[in-house]
């Protein structure tokens, strides 16, 4: 999902980067006033975490590297502002030192991994928290739902991104065909991560999660 | 800050070169420009190319960086070319017969476009890492006003890396003292339950770390030795050169 240098076209990558400073910026206000102060050391601690499980464990053939999201549990432990400022210290590590995804494509990996996840995964983790059971298996359960639903709209988004690049006239459905194909997959694998994390730690650290609180 | 608190050392070439000993604020921005500037290169222009890789290797050359340690970074993008692999048999007309093969001529420029500017890409944050500490990378982007809450979270993280490959070391020491060596799909829950409980040893590890911290007066601000120093005008002028000589070089060829 971490796009490289050269992926998308010069106004996307200026698009996307525009979106995600303006994202970032109501992230951080936000998060300022929740006084997130003692927050901050759980935030640093999601971003160790997401950096050493994000090494790569689903391999993907068409092209963007696969593993560990990670953006749903984040807004789900963290809330939705302080979770995509955690993920995206972990994008931009990641681009600098590790050179997964490029510097001149970070707005777009931004808006992708960090901001869609606040902006679509955590609305729907809400919704369906309300309808699922109040027990940790049901906020769990609607936490992985959450975190497949997010993974898909990336994808979309990451479509989109592409087709407005035309880089060469590649039609619309294939490289749809193809993104989603896999994606499909990584939003399963994602889905059940997800849960059988957050399970875990409501069971011994339910204070820890946000979301439950 | 000590090597073992920094998860990029393994990326670090130690030296004392000029590159080395340049305040992290301004690599970072010479970096973070050069590689837009190269970004920014027409499809179908291929003499910039050549400029941009002299300039790398000239402060490759002078961080004294072995140049396999470099090109071994670019494994990351091998599953990206397989990508671009695919553009120009998909890619629109008109068309070009090579090999026996119908080949399309815009997927072909766009094919070598994206392979390019991953590629340096690449090779540029490359010579970041391998010349400046994390931690410092850090401060240097405090330096170049980025929000706090971004470098405390980013601090924090620097010092969580080393608390929880601990943890992992641990719990993988632990589980193969009982017999456990998960390899196959139906020992899942093992390595399920492994992540969760990795999770919150580390959570708890990393509580107290705070806790140590706030007992010794951390309010959140780090003291001043660690937050660096503004770098000269003459260190920004050096670094900043690069990337304008990489725009300079793409407007004239």
């Amino acid at each position: 999902m971490h796009i490289p240098d050269g992926f998308v076209a010069a106004p996307v990558a200026i698009a996307g980067a525009a979106v995600a400073v303006a994202g970032l910026a109501i992230c951080v206000r936000r998060a300022g006033r929740d006084g997130t102060e003692r927050q901050l050391p759980l935030a640093g601690l999601v971003a160790a975490l997401f950096l050493i499980l994000g090494a790569p464990i689903i391999p993907v053939t068409v092209g963007t590297s696969g593993h560990l999201l990670g953006g749903t549990l984040a807004v789900a432990l963290l809330g939705p502002w302080l979770g995509p400022v955690a993920i995206t210290v972990v994008t931009v590590t990641q681009a600098l030192f590790l050179g997964d995804g490029g510097v001149s494509a970070l707005g777009v990996n931004v808006v992708n991994l960090a901001l869609v996840p606040a902006a679509v995964g955590y609305p729907v983790l809400l919704g369906l928290r309300r309808a699922l059971p109040r027990a940790p298996t049901g906020t769990a359960v609607a936490a992985g739902i959450a975190a497949a639903v997010s993974v898909l709209a990336a994808a979309a988004l990451f479509t989109a991104e592409y087709v407005v690049s035309s880089a060469a006239g590649v039609p619309l459905r294939t490289v749809a065909a193809s993104i989603f194909g896999v994606y499909a997959l990584v939003a399963v694998l994602e889905g059940l991560i997800t849960t059988v994390v957050l399970r875990a730690l409501l069971a011994l650290r339910a204070d820890l999660v946000r979301v439950a609180r | 800050m000590s090597a073992t608190h920094d998860p990029s050392a393994a990326l670090l070439v130690p030296a004392d070169t000029p590159v080395h000993r340049m305040p992290p604020q301004c690599k970072v921005a010479a970096t973070a420009l050069f590689v837009l500037a190269v970004a920014a290169t027409p499809t179908g222009a291929y003499w910039p190319y050549l400029w941009y890789l002299l300039l790398l290797s000239a402060v490759a050359a002078m961080a004294r960086l072995p140049p396999l340690t470099l090109l071994r970074r670019l494994v990351v993008e091998v599953p990206f070319l397989l990508f671009v692999l695919a553009l120009p048999v998909l890619g629109a007309a008109p068309q070009l017969t090579l090999l026996g093969m119908e080949l399309s001529v815009p997927g072909l420029h766009a094919a070598a476009a994206i392979a390019l500017k991953a590629t340096f890409g690449l090779l540029a944050t490359g010579i970041l890492a391998a010349t400046t500490p994390l931690p410092e990378i850090i401060t240097g982007l405090e330096r170049l006003r980025v929000p706090r809450v971004f470098t405390a979270v980013a601090s924090f993280m620097v010092r969580y890396t080393e608390v929880v490959l601990a943890e992992l070391a641990r719990t993988r020491t632990a589980a193969l003292c009982r017999g456990g060596d998960p390899r196959w799909l139906w020992q899942l829950r093992d390595v399920a339950t492994g992540l969760g409980a990795l999770v919150v040893r580390s959570f708890e590890r990393g509580e107290r770390v705070y806790l140590a911290m706030a007992s010794r007066g951390y309010t959140g601000a780090l003291p001043v030795a660690l937050t660096g120093n503004p770098a000269s005008r003459t260190a920004w002028s050096v670094a900043l050169a690069v990337p304008v000589l990489a725009v300079a070089g793409t407007i004239l060829g």
